[in-house]
């Protein structure tokens, strides 16, 4: 992809320097400051992140902070640990967006395959009303979705979170899946039903491997969005049952908030995240735009 | 349109299969009668009901409630909900701070919506123009920004604009002249609703950039350079031959920025330490606060449900644009 843009960009200039204003080596030093600007603004605050989590606590409320590291502890991470429990949250929060991806990827696939293999009667109104629920905002929602989890009384309990998590995840899912599965070639399953397979058999042995790298990278990306939520962890679960999102509010209290170590708290929770995010970045990028413009 | 459609088939496949099996050349490809019409809704069954369940019960439920006089007693079961009518809606309506809010509300969504997509579409057209390893430097940062949770963002902007120790107080001083040391950002709600839409800002951009970079590489050079030669300047390529071409991708992103940036909450009630200021209500937090806090469920869910009305009209043009291109298939 990336060779592609420079196409655009000033390769194809040398060709008609004449009409260039400024000469092009010049140019582009300035678009690499530019370039090296939006980077530092951009980076800068992941780089405080870091820089805070590992400088001892008392240069952290320094007036006049160092912008470069000034020693590395370990100390700030041994208080994050320390200031409430961390894995006891982090369990949860795992077992939740583990639950949440395994149901959203079977049921969603399934669906993903009738809205993109079969025509059928309503498969417009289904894709219409699968896009529509994915815009109405989760905030919204949280009023009935609170009394109806009390109605069902699975307030406070990892199974009603579960569910309540499908109303974003599932929508995500399918309409993810549904990109992927219109980039394979219909040809490729009619292919192997001509030569004897049954249209299961043409699915998992033809369409499936094919779509493997998708539904991981589907399942990593949904898990990421059920991992940092926030709004329905906080609301819909006790101080006591908390996930990882909102141990991070341990921080503040009435005295204060302990910033170095919130920050280590913040790295311990985002490092992991970014990694997985870094993971399947590309392949959801495509797969999203690649949807978005094949329909 | 058209030259939207041109842009189509040359989008990069994430799973394109290496050549296509040959046998398939020689008969005619055969699907069986009896994959009779139930089989597409039985694929679906599961999808639909969870759906039905998590997202259309509590939908009616919104709406039934904010027609119904719903407190703590009803909470508890003391009391059944009884309907009022358009009651909870008039209350709304008539209450001067409602209306501040859904004016804030606009003015803050707008903001972030135009800054996202403008600074958007600069890094984008920057990335175009400068060398390979600055790319991948800014495309790092982005990717770091992009997958940082919101709450850890929230907490990390929190920090850098802290009155007393942030770091931004620290180096906004050293400028000559100026002095922000112990400056409080959220004294007041205009300056730390700023902060928070820079929080947003920074947190969005990302999407918008790789997703606009993505569209770019599909520009035609061709065109490009015809239009260059055609007298065009530099700004005149951008707005007659690219902003066409990238029209489907903007109205997508605009539409999609519009919708979850009048969606923010959790920012701003994070950096309020859970109690926002009236200063800093917007729609979200105003309709959370009448429910959790004033324990007017009934008073929330209309607010709520007003302010789903408010966002159709833009759901609208988002899935008008997802339809047409979808006729490509």
């Amino acid at each position: 992809m990336s060779s592609v843009s420079s196409t655009s960009g000033t390769t194809d200039m040398k060709g008609m320097s004449a009409l260039a204003s400024a000469p092009p080596r010049k140019r582009k030093l300035g678009w690499n400051l530019l370039g090296l600007l939006v980077f530092v603004t951009v980076g800068f605050p992941v780089y405080w992140m870091l820089n805070t989590a590992v400088k001892p606590a008392k240069d952290a409320i320094d007036p006049d902070p160092s912008l470069l590291p000034t020693g590395v502890t370990l100390a700030n991470f041994r208080r994050a640990l320390a200031i409430a429990d961390f894995w006891g949250p982090v369990g949860r929060s795992l077992i939740v967006s583990l639950a949440v991806v395994a149901i959203g990827i079977v049921v969603g696939m399934l669906a993903a395959l009738a809205i993109s293999r079969f025509a059928f009667r309503g498969r417009k109104i289904v894709i219409v009303g699968i896009l529509a629920v994915q815009m109405v905002p989760l905030v919204a929602m949280i009023i009935p979705v609170f009394l109806l989890l009390n109605d069902l009384e699975q307030y406070d309990k990892l199974t009603g979170l579960i569910i309540t998590y499908l109303t974003f995840i599932l929508p995500f899912t399918v309409w993810t899946l549904r990109g992927f599965i219109v980039n394979i070639p219909k040809e490729l399953e009619e292919a192997a039903m001509v030569d004897g397979c049954s249209r299961t058999a043409a699915f998992v042995r033809v369409v499936f491997p094919l779509l493997a790298p998708g539904m991981v990278a589907t399942s990593v990306y949904g898990f990421i969005q059920a991992w940092n939520e926030y709004l329905y962890a906080l609301m819909l679960l006790s101080q006591k049952h908390q996930t990882a999102t909102v141990w991070l509010g341990n921080f503040t209290t009435k005295h204060g908030t302990e910033y170095a170590p919130m920050m280590a708290g913040s790295t311990m929770m985002a490092v992991p995240i970014v990694v997985l995010f870094l993971l399947v970045q590309r392949k959801m990028a495509a797969g999203l735009t690649a949807g978005a413009v094949k329909g | 349109m058209s030259a939207a459609d041109t842009t189509t088939p040359a989008k990069v496949p994430p799973t394109r299969p290496s050549p296509p099996p040959p046998t398939a050349v020689t008969k005619p490809p055969g699907r069986p009668k009896s994959a009779a019409v139930a089989t597409p809704w039985l694929l679906l069954a599961p999808c639909l009901l969870i759906l039905a369940l998590v997202m259309g019960y509590p939908l009616v439920r919104l709406v039934t409630l904010s027609f119904q006089k719903f407190g703590q007693s009803q909470l508890w079961g003391f009391q059944p909900a009884e309907s009022v009518g358009f009651a909870n809606f008039s209350n709304v309506l008539d209450d001067g701070e409602f209306w501040q809010v859904v004016v804030r509300t606009i003015v803050f969504a707008a903001g972030c919506v135009i800054f996202t997509m403008v600074a958007g579409m600069l890094i984008a057209l920057l990335l175009q123009r400068v060398s390979g390893w600055v790319k991948t430097l800014v495309n790092i940062a982005l990717v770091a920004s992009w997958g940082m949770p919101i709450i850890v963002a929230t907490t990390v902007f929190k920090w850098l604009f802290d009155a007393d120790y942030g770091i931004l107080n620290a180096l906004l001083s050293k400028l000559p002249g100026v002095d922000f040391v112990g400056h409080n950002w959220f004294a007041s709600g205009p300056q730390g609703l700023a902060v928070i839409m820079l929080l947003v800002v920074w947190g969005a951009v990302p999407f918008v950039v790789i997703t606009l970079s993505a569209g770019l590489t599909q520009v035609p050079a061709e065109l490009e350079e015809a239009a260059r030669l055609d007298g065009a300047g530099p700004w005149g390529v951008f707005r007659y031959v690219t902003l066409p071409i990238l029209k489907p991708i903007i109205v997508m992103l605009t539409t999609l920025s519009v919708i979850w940036d009048m969606g923010v909450f959790p920012q701003v009630f994070v950096m309020r330490n859970g109690h926002p200021e009236a200063e800093f209500q917007l729609l979200t937090t105003y309709s959370y606060d009448r429910a959790f806090v004033v324990n007017d469920y009934a008073q929330g869910s209309a607010i709520a449900l007003i302010t789903v009305v408010l966002l159709l009209g833009v759901v609208a043009v988002y899935m008008r644009q997802m339809l047409k291109i979808g006729e490509v298939e």
